[in-house]
């Protein structure tokens, strides 16, 4: 970070735009305390210069951070974690009743009401969230950073927290709104401060605020998407399923997928898009209907035959389930094709594995000094792009993509859509679900709208607009 | 043989560096009771008696490193041992003495390969609990140790079982154009169980199911079925120790060696095993065995109590540990693990 | 969906289990439910429940300890050592192995904290090295005659019933009570106690609170080094002699008693109530087999049967409970 300016009014909410790496999560910690800035820098705070800050001065100064992953204690319940701070703070004893009060209180001002004995880690994650702006409020937080808040919620639940935020607002509360969606700025930003490779490419006010403004600032280039046209009629179907049931997730679900097609399926949170991937996959066994590869009916009973019958899935959550960041670059591309790389005696054909590794590194263009370095040495975007290698090595027929640009900033995204073109071109059928609407329509053929586990429409990308696709989704 | 996946290691990763800096504990220990024993330190006599001792604590944290390279522990290894031990031992001791000849021998082959038939069917079981039911291994393991040394001690009444063939005995005091031939047991295990966890699809798996389980799973494989394999040699690799401790002392009991199970520990995590799972050497393991022995066989000849050289691994288990987290600049502030 | 009867928590089901094995017992043996049993049973498992009560604390705070035995045996050794020289009295042997237990589990928060060795190896080391020691500076010989003042030990409230029998609060009763007592306190009540089950719950967030974390963990390795002092004290008083090599080894009794209580190895999760039931069913299950006429040499069997079946059916309940909320 270098030589940069920020500044935010009372009673404002100013969003902090970038990529990975731009300096963002730089800036936060400097302003709550967790890092100081080189001698030079100097924060002001209601007219009051400091040369730095620490946690417990931004604390005492009412800054209060809502980390993404929400640092609260699943194992303490509602009433502790929203009064957190008559814990790390106050005489011998736990003062329990003060913070019960304090709790309400800070719920009361929110306008909801959680059960103050229940334990955080049973609720579910937009009711964490709550729990932790709460806390924020609790700890007279005057000025709270709500870092990528939106991740893990549903649509709703966004709304939700978009509304509480104006509220917030209303009531003299600052808020900087840190987060990589375009939409999202739109729609809560007062302010939006654009940062690039740690410097200030510019604050936008109320009115200048665009999202092709927004998009190129962020990235340097400007992005055009267009839907891809194209007709499969002619094509064998390579998945066929129809009439797919599992009780409580999904039901009656049926399409067919063409070789290098793309099938977008999006819908809400719980809507029930993941849970069929999954089933697809063979990690769930759908209790009735139909699965066929290529015509033949299948059946599986683990991932492993979804994985025989050329079927991969690149789970939403890459880098904890898609993997292993430890270990070695190679060891994680041959991960998949394991099978295939043994030989009479057990052990692994050498020579085979070598050249397997050296080749997907090398076609994907993945940047590594040594694969026998550890994953989590990789740049972002790089891991991003080893989750598609290690699935690629076993040259799958279908891949279905889940979430593959949440917590991906735009230039990785680029990245990864032009690896899935290269593969269509090979003619792999692709699986794109996604809760973005313009995602799911700009990178598609074909888009199924699910609601409460059904599919309520479908719909030709190119046909279709994004303002109709998105009535449908939230009908 | 050495190192992951046959890869050439990273810069600063350890696999390399790490056998570096044991080496030079060791030869720096040898120089030292060299100095201080003189020319008794090396003497035939003081090597021999190190061969015939290191192959058991050996053999027991090959079984311990494998469970923890999986990011397990296996607490029941030495209950373990000893009850293939008594299995095999109870068989061989209700055999008519002094007979030879074909269907003497079988019997004798036999008896031995009951205990390794017990030692199989108790890693099925542990390994089922811990890969399907979703027990975690310490509990699981520590769970089966308690049962196991149980049913050696209700079998036995805590009494020694003795007195076996010369056949058997040979396996553990005999020796081969000079070399003992635990010494040459251990190296029949070490070699084959070090290529199988670095040159191996298997030896993969349980490496990636040590540092990520999930993610291993979603890669399309069976993790449980490689826990289980996994959990089936650890239990073999105790039972092949038992017989060696058995053949050495000519008897067998319930608590021989309970004393060790820490120690097997130590002697892994010296070696670099990460008790989280996902890195173990066996290279590492042999060497951090090595140096132990040596301490112990120095201080015994030096006259000190048995005990200060247990004091002093505890302190080299500090120093290496604290130095590697220092060396590795993995001064980490948070133990993300815990965050499972 | 679960019954209403069925218990929900995981001492619930620990208590009706023990319940249910009182039950049997009393009905298969007329000595188990009587007040000599009750005080047998916590006089000879005072040492073990003593330092699951330290343990707790420890596991609660996402950590693991293994050098308590070692730490106990140093403690008693240098105890008695000083008070067959000296006249030191009660308060005196209390304060050393409190002091004394306090110090060495100081140096293990230290190695963890400050040198930042993950808690098993740090204190598996520090079990080699504290025994190896006092091994060594001792030759492990005994201490076979200890004060007579000690010998007697503390009998308060002691009364003859009609048949003769003799009862009292010792000292095994009196320091077990104590002990869990207070560590019930720290947990539920002293803003210490929530301190350190929210950061066995998520040591980042705590750290981020700015929890005093460095505190947290002295307090911690401390309390397991104080509840070590104690156990070694009221174990001599039993033993009335002191063996330097006996401790040791008896870790992970200690670790499966607290598991079977409900604790996690992963830190945050455990109770003073689920701790005092799981000792209670292993020490019942030995006591009870015994007096119902069972070999005692299989009741480590039944210990172990008894913790495989807990752990697996903790395992099953969790894996059920995490399918249905997905």
């Amino acid at each position: 970070m270098d030589d940069l300016d920020f500044d935010v009014h009372a009673g404002e909410v100013h969003c902090l735009l970038g990529e990975n790496g731009s300096g963002k999560s730089t800036l936060v910690k400097i302003i709550c305390g967790v890092e100081r800035p080189e001698p030079g820098g100097e924060i002001v705070i209601e007219g009051r210069p400091e040369p730095y800050l620490t946690a417990a001065r931004a604390a005492a100064h009412g800054i209060q951070v809502i980390y993404q992953d929400l640092s609260l204690f699943p194992n303490l319940t509602v009433a502790e974690n929203i009064a957190a701070d008559l814990m790390a703070h106050g005489g011998l004893l736990v003062d329990r009743q003060g913070m019960r009060v304090a709790a309400e209180a800070a719920m009361a001002r929110i306008g909801i009401a959680l059960d103050l004995d229940r334990k955080v880690g049973d609720l579910p994650i937009a009711q964490r969230q709550l729990v932790a702006i709460c806390r924020a409020l609790a700890a007279n937080g005057r000025l709270l950073i709500m870092d990528e808040p939106t991740a893990s919620l549903t649509r709703h639940e966004v709304d939700a927290l978009l509304n509480l935020v104006h509220q917030l607002k209303s009531e003299g509360v600052s808020i900087i709104f840190v987060t990589h969606r375009l939409d999202e700025v739109l729609q809560v930003a007062e302010r939006v401060t654009v940062l690039r490779d740690g410097r200030r490419l510019g604050t936008l006010e109320k009115g200048q605020i665009e999202k092709s403004v927004l998009s190129e600032l962020m990235t340097g280039r400007q992005f055009h998407y267009a839907a891809p046209r194209a007709d499969f009629s002619s094509l064998d179907p390579v998945l066929t399923v129809s009439h797919l049931s599992r009780a409580g997730e999904y039901e009656d679900i049926g399409f067919d997928l063409r070789p290098g097609e793309v099938l977008a399926i999006t819908g809400l949170l719980g809507s029930g898009r993941t849970e069929v991937a999954l089933s697809l996959f063979g990690m769930t066994k759908p209790d009735s209907g139909q699965i066929a590869v290529n015509g033949r009916p299948v059946r599986f009973r683990s991932n492993r035959d979804a994985i025989a019958e050329g079927i991969a899935y690149v789970p939403e959550d890459r880098l904890s389930m898609g993997l292993v960041l430890p270990q070695p670059i190679a060891s994680n591309v041959i991960l998949t094709v394991l099978d295939w790389l043994r030989n009479w005696t057990g052990l692994f054909k050498t020579a085979e594995r070598d050249a397997l590794v050296a080749r997907w590194i090398g076609h994907l263009s993945i940047k590594a000094p040594d694969v026998g370095a550890p994953v989590r040495t990789l740049s972002g975007g790089n891991q991003q792009r080893l989750v598609l290698a290690k699935w690629l090595a076993r040259g799958p027929r279908v891949l279905i993509l889940d979430s593959p640009t949440v917590g991906v900033d735009i230039s990785a995204k680029d990245g990864i859509y032009r690896i899935v073109a290269d593969m269509l071109a090979e003619g792999v059928a692709v699986i794109l679900i996604s809760d973005e609407i313009a995602e799911a329509l700009h990178h598609s053929h074909r888009v199924l709208v699910m609601r409460q586990g059904r599919i309520v429409s479908a719909h030709v990308s190119a046909e279709t607009g994004e303002h109709e696709l998105s009535e449908i989704v939230h009908a | 043989m050495i190192g992951r996946p046959g890869f050439p290691a990273g810069p600063g990763r350890g696999g390399f560096g790490l056998n570096t800096g044991l080496l030079a504990v060791l030869l720096g220990l040898i120089v030292l009771f060299s100095l201080l024993a003189g020319s008794d330190f090396l003497s035939l006599r003081t090597v021999s008696a190190f061969a015939f001792q290191l192959p058991e604590l050996g053999i027991l944290s090959l079984a311990m490193m494998v469970a923890m390279l999986s990011g397990g522990l296996n607490l029941s290894v030495i209950a373990l041992a000893n009850l293939c031990a008594l299995t095999m031992g109870s068989l061989l001791t209700v055999l008519p003495a002094g007979e030879s000849g074909l269907p003497w021998l079988a019997a004798v082959v036999a008896s031995v390969a009951a205990g390794f038939v017990v030692a199989a069917i108790v890693g099925l079981v542990t390994g089922y609990i811990i890969a399907y039911i979703g027990v975690s291994p310490i509990l699981a393991t520590l769970g089966m140790m308690t049962l196991l040394s149980g049913i050696s001690v209700g079998m036995t009444r805590g009494n020694i079982v003795s007195g076996f063939p010369d056949a058997i005995v040979f396996f553990g005091n005999g020796t081969v154009v000079g070399i003992p031939v635990p010494l040459l047991i251990f190296i029949a295990c070490v070699v084959p169980v070090a290529i199988l966890l670095t040159r191996s699809p298997f030896g993969l798996s349980v490496t990636m199911i040590g540092s990520n389980q999930r993610a291993t799973h979603y890669s399309g494989v069976d993790t449980r079925r490689a826990l289980v394999k996994l959990y089936v040699l650890s239990s073999l690799l105790a039972c092949l120790a038992g017989f060696v401790m058995m053949a050495r002392f000519n008897s067998a009991n319930a608590s021989y060696g309970e004393s060790y199970l820490l120690v097997t520990v130590l002697a892994c995590v010296l070696g670099g095993a990460d008790p989280y799972g996902g890195f173990a050497r066996t290279s590492g393991l042999v060497l951090a065995l090595v140096i132990l022995q040596v301490i112990s066989s120095a201080f015994n000849l030096l006259g000190f109590n048995p005990f200060f050289a247990i004091a002093i691994w505890g302190l080299i288990l500090i120093a290496t540990t604290a130095l590697r987290a220092v060396a590795g600049g993995n001064l980490r502030l948070i133990d993300w693990r815990l965050f499972r | 969906m679960p019954s209403r009867l069925m218990p929900r928590s995981h001492e619930a089901w620990l208590l009706v289990v023990v319940l249910l094995l009182c039950i049997l017992l009393s009905i298969l043996s007329p000595a188990f439910l009587t007040f000599r049993n009750a005080q047998d049973l916590i006089t000879t498992n005072a040492f073990t429940a003593i330092l699951a009560a330290g343990l707790l604390v420890v596991l609660v705070s996402g950590g693991i300890d293994i050098s308590f035995t070692a730490t106990a045996t140093v403690a008693q050794y240098l105890a008695f050592t000083v008070a067959n020289a000296y006249d030191v009295g009660w308060l005196g042997i209390v304060a050393i192995v409190s002091g004394v237990g306090i110090s060495l589990g100081l140096l293990n928060a230290v190695l963890i904290q400050i040198l930042r060795i993950p808690s098993i190896i740090a204190t598996l080391a520090t079990l080699n090295v504290y025994y190896g020691l006092l091994i060594f500076v001792t030759r492990g010989d005994y201490i076979y005659a200890l004060p007579q003042w000690f010998n007697s030990g503390i009998e308060l409230f002691a009364f003859r019933d009609g048949d003769g029998n003799y009862f009292s609060l010792n000292l095994q009763i009196l320091a077990t009570v104590l002990v869990f007592a207070a560590t019930w306190l720290i947990l539920r009540y002293m803003r210490l106690g929530r301190q350190i089950t929210a950061f066995g719950g998520n040591r980042e967030a705590a750290r981020r609170l700015g929890l005093p974390i460095l505190k947290l963990q002295c307090f911690v390795y401390g309390w397991m080094g104080f509840c070590a002092g104690i156990a070694s004290l009221v174990q001599a008083q039993l033993a009335q002699s002191i063996a330097p090599t006996v401790l040791v080894g008896r870790e992970l009794d200690v670790l499966a008693a607290v598991v079977l209580g409900g604790a996690s190895l992963m830190g945050g999760v455990g109770t003073v109530l689920g701790t005092i039931l799981g000792l209670a069913l292993v020490a019942i299950l030995q006591n009870g087999l015994i007096l119902a006429g069972f070999s005692s040499y299989w009741s480590g069997f039944a210990t172990g049967l008894v913790i495989v079946v807990a752990v697996c059916a903790t395992a099953y309940r969790t894996n059920r409970a995490e399918a249905l909320v997905k």
